[in-house]
């Protein structure tokens, strides 16, 4: 069992919703990112997303575009990035890892290296925002071949008719993009995600994660009331850049307020179902 | 007739929106039905008389199409070789070949209902194009441009406020063409029921290439009927200046099934093709993906996008079309560059010449034509697509002579 699968098997049996914290990779230097990723596991994320960073972030609001450009002054690369997940797997075997970004580094770097080196060094599962699955086939069989899920993205706009051909051959978990819109601007509604969840789940069995908008661990709860998991990633990030000195630099005490925002997010989602 | 379908150029792209291995829908998920609606209200609009009848009725009494094919006899009797044509889309209402595609695709948007219009600029010509439709249409628009851009085409964005658009300075990336057709793809996403987004190049998701060069083709249908009258034959060369390539294509395409006429793109060379600033994505890039389409981009080896750079703010763009990256790779198109320098030259000898100041994207057209004509034999005949005109460069022009308006 792939250990995205096994997360949520875990999850499933212990009746709770998965956190889902993403770092954008070398935001604003490598050695904050692993101190992130290693942090984020001790308080309570159960899955991370790591962003690429990419010039053209096209669906992302300007939290994560400007958290993509102070990565990749840092010297971001896609082969930097899987050298980050590659020293986080040393000492944790176990927290699935997925890769988020654009197509076009993922195609500098070649498709099928980049399948060989991910799964040699632990990438568990890939999100590519601008690959819908009209055109997964550059990426989609390459990738299954090394047992990397690719994960698809639905969104409001992905119709009943639509949502099969979407679904199809998919894997992992289906990542639901809940607003309309992009990253770290509109929240959606507890009465939106009530209504589009189950539209989903009558089509797969795959569990379904819930991002874009989700911020607060009050947002978090609502969330886990109604699908497997949420992703936050913009609050996240705003916290960071918030912090950040004149020179761009981490501040003494930016990882740990960062921490406890992923921490107060774990246990919200831990109460939420209890409390429903 | 089948054996013929078979070997024409022009039947580009196939049902996935590729041309060769270029083009496609490389868009969100969020964007992936507007792009389909789209692409089926595309093809019920082609199939309906009254679509093109309008789009005849608005080219012909409101942009003044056809425009006029001029000989340049002056110019061709100094560069001393091959007759001179313009195909000059610079008479266009609005002052360059921008306004025909917005005209075919505001008339979509009203097909399909959508009230609220967006579009990308760089140098402000496809802004000014589309704010002109939605004053002409009643619909409110707004314009993405780069900062960069705002500031050095000034009298285009007070063209568009007097419009009626809002006018969004983009300051993410480079603040150029590139990044404005981000934002308007983030506009897109963030508001998908009721906008539609009017792209002013042949690049992007299908069915943006195709749909685009369609509209821009009747620069090349009229150039081919006007050149026949004229000369009673073909150009032995058409040229065409290549920034996203919505001029070019208009142009070659109702020529690609005429082998005898060699059809030239102009990329802007920049400071020149080694200097690492310049906007020739064929010449200096390889293919990738990038605003929805695989085609030629400038990158780096990690695949991030290399910011272009040009004197004209309608070429500084790292990508191309695909349908030109296709042209390209089949060889039935040629591609060259032309520096900035060589422009600013072609723009004075234009304007000595001919009595027309070309605008900074055609200039690098010329440019070539300039190094090509004086070798040509006097028998033979070349077509430039004079694309614009060139006030909304004077600021540009006169600062790069020294003089200060």
């Amino acid at each position: 069992m792939s250990r995205i699968a096994a997360r949520f098997a875990a999850l499933k049996a212990a009746e709770r919703a998965g956190l889902i914290t993403f770092v954008e990779a070398y935001d604003p230097d490598r050695a904050t990112s692993l101190a992130l990723l290693r942090g984020m596991v001790a308080q309570g994320a159960d899955i991370i997303e790591v962003g690429v960073p990419f010039t053209d972030p096209m669906a992302d609001g300007p939290t994560i575009q400007a958290a993509g450009r102070r990565a990749l002054n840092a010297g971001a690369t896609l082969a930097g990035v899987l050298g980050l997940v590659e020293e986080f797997r040393r000492d944790n075997d176990h927290t699935p890892i997925v890769l988020m970004g654009y197509l076009n580094p993922f195609l500098a770097y070649g498709v099928a290296r980049f399948a060989a080196d991910a799964a040699r060094i632990g990438v568990d599962g890939v999100i590519i925002v601008d690959l819908p699955t009209e055109e997964a086939d550059v990426l989609l069989p390459t990738l299954a071949a090394h047992q990397i899920d690719l994960i698809r993205l639905v969104a409001p706009t992905t119709s009943d008719e639509r949502l099969p051909y979407v679904l199809a051959g998919s894997s992992g978990f289906v990542y639901y993009v809940s607003i309309t819109g992009i990253t770290g601007t509109r929240t959606a509604s507890a009465e939106d995600l009530a209504r589009d969840i189950p539209r989903i789940r009558r089509m797969t069995d795959l569990p379904i994660a819930v991002g874009f908008g989700v911020r607060t661990p009050a947002q978090a709860s609502v969330v886990a009331r109604h699908a497997d998991a949420a992703v936050v990633a913009s609050a996240l990030i705003d916290r960071l850049a918030a912090d950040l000195d004149a020179q761009g630099r981490v501040g003494e005490a930016t990882i740990d307020k960062i921490l406890d925002d992923v921490g107060a997010l774990a246990r919200a989602m831990r109460d939420a179902r209890v409390a429903a | 007739m089948n054996e013929m379908l078979k070997n024409s150029l022009r039947l580009g792209p196939d049902g996935r929106g590729r041309f060769g291995e270029f083009g496609g829908r490389f868009v969100a998920e969020t964007l992936m039905p507007l792009i389909l609606e789209l692409e089926a209200a595309y093809e019920a609009a082609k199939a309906d008389p009254s679509f093109q009848r309008d789009i005849d009725y608005y080219l012909k009494h409101y942009v003044g199409r056809p425009s006029a094919m001029w000989f340049a006899e002056r110019l061709t009797r100094k560069l001393g070789g091959a007759k001179i044509y313009f195909k000059r889309d610079e008479l266009n209402h609005t002052g360059a070949h921008k306004i025909n595609n917005c005209i075919g695709q505001i008339l979509l948007a009203r097909r399909m209902g959508k009230t609220r219009i967006i579009a990308e600029t760089g140098a402000g010509q496809h802004g000014v194009a589309t704010a002109t439709v939605c004053a002409l249409f009643g619909l409110p628009c707004t314009i993405y441009m780069g900062a960069v851009d705002i500031e050095r085409q000034q009298p285009n964005v007070f063209r568009m406020k007097l419009l009626g658009a809002e006018v969004q300075a983009v300051t993410s990336g480079a603040a150029t063409l590139k990044d404005a057709m981000n934002d308007a793809m983030r506009d897109w996403v963030a508001n998908v029921r009721d906008t539609f987004y009017i792209i002013g190049t042949a690049a992007g998701p299908h069915p943006y290439p195709a749909m685009v060069r369609d509209f821009q083709s009747v620069i090349g249908v009229e150039a081919r009927a006007q050149m026949l009258e004229a000369e009673g034959r073909l150009p032995d060369v058409a040229v065409a200046a290549i920034g996203g390539g919505s001029n070019a294509i208009g142009l070659f395409h109702p020529f690609l099934d005429d082998p005898t006429v060699r059809l030239i793109g102009v990329e802007a060379a920049g400071h020149g093709l080694d200097s690492g600033e310049h906007a020739a994505s064929l010449a200096r890039g390889r293919p990738g993906v990038l605003h929805g389409n695989r085609t030629y981009l400038l990158q780096d080896a990690d695949g991030q996008i290399i910011e272009a750079h040009s004197i004209s703010a309608g070429l500084d763009y790292p990508g191309i079309g695909p349908e030109h990256a296709w042209l390209h790779d089949i060889g039935r198109v040629e591609y060259v560059a032309a520096t900035d320098t060589e422009a600013l030259h072609a723009v004075q000898l234009c304007t000595g010449c001919e009595g027309i100041i070309p605008a900074l994207e055609p200039a690098h057209a010329l440019a070539h034509v300039a190094k090509i004509a004086p070798a040509m034999n006097p028998d033979s005949i070349v077509l430039m697509n004079l694309c614009g005109r060139g006030d909304k460069d004077l600021a540009t022009i006169a600062a790069h002579l020294g003089v200060r308006l």
